[in-house]
């Protein structure tokens, strides 16, 4: 089996005779990784998706699933993927529980096997309390948690999620974070989009960003991040200020007279600047990042492209 | 496992999901048609229907019978499939089946049996209701009736499957069965012999496919029919091929539902 999860090769979409979604992507994912795609609004993410997953079709370029070409053998790269839509796309009107062993069912999953499987998933997902209950009942983080228990009853190797936790409050996002990263290092292939780059920071081994239907960028999250230049800090301290510390090579504002915003570029030293703040006798209590560093190299890149 | 099992899991599990649906909702799917029917049993069969006469030498309500099953039967398994499957696609549930490695045959499949399933289930609900206004009916050819009911429940079910396919709004699903359906299964011969008409309208009728599946079934059930049985019944598969094919080339090329 190829070590490639996802090879994608001059992948293009047209909708109707003009409306051009990708103008010819190549894109891989290893085995095994945890993958982020990016872009803005109407970049070409979902129709990606939706072309590995069989909701769109392609208007010309290959896409092999761990090596099997959909176009030979779509039945068996299907198989082996799983993929979570954007949008809630279950029957609102039946119970948790048959919705997902119904599911199996599409897979070929015999009853007594798919049972036991949705037990495990929806037990897993903290959805088997609610196994007998309507969908349209649940939450909106619950049909999240459901829309991935579906993607997930036929043991998929390459998982796909398209903005899974839109919409879905602080602590379920940080749940779903944790089984997410569960599945992963237990061997499942991630793609994930998102629109909260914190979570394909915090998620993510390798990342790609695509825009205006092309590729802008592929590499490893790490990578892109030092590529950063300035990371903005913001520092509470203990005395109030009335005016900003005046500090050598360091520009600092006050937001209020306990919080200090400061810039430190890649070449500056961090403890240089919390010893010169000791040196006027200012107490730091407490340092955080100024803002989401992904999310500025983002709007970077995007600005730049459509520039 | 082998893919042909694995086909037929999925299959089943379509089938029954299908079943499910419309079992879920038996008020507004199942009890209808036989308070419908009562109503015309009891109007045109009880109440008008001595008024008649005989038509084709039958008591007017037992040469009513087979027509109405077969009115119950066409809309059903017609509004089963166009229903459900312009449903899946208005919800994107449609993505479950196309994500999954089901083959488009066996989607298509599944829905029909859905469909012909309800439209079975309806035609045997709407006869046991015939039997308490004429409990002295019998069935002639129980083989040709039996059938003629599963191959009209086909037909029809393919039919709906083309409407949903290319519906955009729920008005798209409710066009075709109120002006077109309707009147074409009232003056398909439900209620009347085409041997009533002056020679004109008489040959308009025979223009009208609800008259070929209602006369047939009426043979099967009576032995009376203004048609020819070999003839009918060639036209009801040769529809049914067509549309079949027709549905699945949609299927395939993802008409209506990949984008």
């Amino acid at each position: 089996m190829s070590k490639f999860a996802l090879e994608i090769t001059g992948l293009k979409k047209i909708y109707g005779s003009d409306v051009v979604a990708l103008k010819g992507i190549d894109l891989t994912v290893t085995e095994g990784d945890f993958f982020a795609l990016l872009g803005p609004n109407g970049a070409g993410k979902s129709s990606t998706i939706g072309i590995i997953g069989s909701l769109v079709n392609k208007t010309a370029g290959t896409v092999k699933i761990f090596g099997i070409d959909i176009d030979v053998d779509f039945p068996e790269a299907k198989r082996l993927l799983g993929v979570v839509s954007q949008e809630i796309n279950f029957s609102q009107f039946e119970k948790v529980l048959d919705i997902v062993v119904t599911q199996a069912g599409f897979y070929g999953i015999p009853a007594p096997e798919a049972n036991a499987k949705a037990e495990k998933v929806l037990k897993r997902l903290g959805l088997w309390d609610r196994r007998d209950s309507q969908a349209r009942t649940l939450s909106g983080g619950y049909k999240r948690r459901l829309m991935i228990a579906k993607a997930l009853i036929h043991d998929p190797k390459l998982l796909i999620l398209d903005e899974p936790t839109a919409g879905v409050d602080i602590e379920l996002r940080r749940e779903m974070w944790d089984f997410l990263k569960e599945i992963n290092a237990n061997g499942t292939t991630i793609i994930l989009t998102t629109h909260y780059l914190e979570e394909a920071e915090q998620l993510c081994k390798n990342i790609a960003i695509i825009d205006h239907g092309e590729l802008v960028e592929n590499t490893s999250m790490k990578n892109l991040l030092s590529r950063l230049d300035v990371q903005g800090f913001v520092l509470d301290v203990d005395q109030p200020l009335q005016t900003p510390p005046s500090i050598k090579d360091f520009t600092l504002t006050l937001e209020d007279p306990h919080t200090i915003n400061v810039a430190v570029s890649k070449d500056q030293s961090i403890n240089e600047l919390f010893v010169q703040l000791s040196n006027l006798n200012i107490q730091v209590n407490s340092m955080r990042n100024e803002s989401n560093r992904l999310e500025e190299m983002f709007i970077e890149m995007v600005k730049k492209e459509q520039a | 496992m082998s893919r042909k099992k694995e086909i037929f899991i999925a299959l089943v599990t379509l089938t029954k999901k299908e079943i499910r649906r419309y079992l879920r909702i038996w008020v507004q799917t199942l009890v209808p048609p036989a308070v419908t029917m009562s109503l015309y049993f009891v109007i045109f069969g009880t109440l008008i229907g001595p008024r008649i006469g005989s038509m084709d030498g039958l008591d007017y309500i037992q040469f009513m019978i087979p027509g109405l099953i077969m009115m119950s039967v066409i809309t059903n398994s017609y509004s089963n499939v166009v229903s459900s499957f312009y449903s899946v696609k208005f919800q994107k549930s449609i993505d479950e089946l196309l994500v999954s490695p089901m083959p488009n045959w066996a989607i298509l499949l599944g829905f029909i049996l859905g469909g012909v399933s309800r439209g079975v289930l309806i035609g045997c609900i709407v006869f046991c209701v015939s039997l308490f206004f004429y409990p002295a009916f019998t069935v002639i050819n129980p083989a040709l009736t039996i059938l003629v009911l599963f191959l009209t429940a086909i037909l029809f079910s393919l039919m709906g499957f083309l409407n949903a396919v290319f519906a955009d709004s729920f008005d798209d699903i409710s066009i075709i069965p109120t002006f077109i359906l309707t009147p074409l299964i009232y003056l398909g011969g439900v209620f009347y012999s085409i041997n009533m008409l002056p020679e004109f309208w008489r040959n308009i009728s025979l223009a009208n496919p609800m008259l070929y599946v209602v006369n047939t079934f009426r043979e099967g059930m009576l032995g009376v029919s203004d048609v020819s049985i070999p003839m009918a019944l060639s036209m009801i598969v040769l529809f049914i091929v067509i549309l079949g094919a027709a549905s699945l080339h949609l299927l395939n090329k993802g008409t209506g539902i990949r984008q």
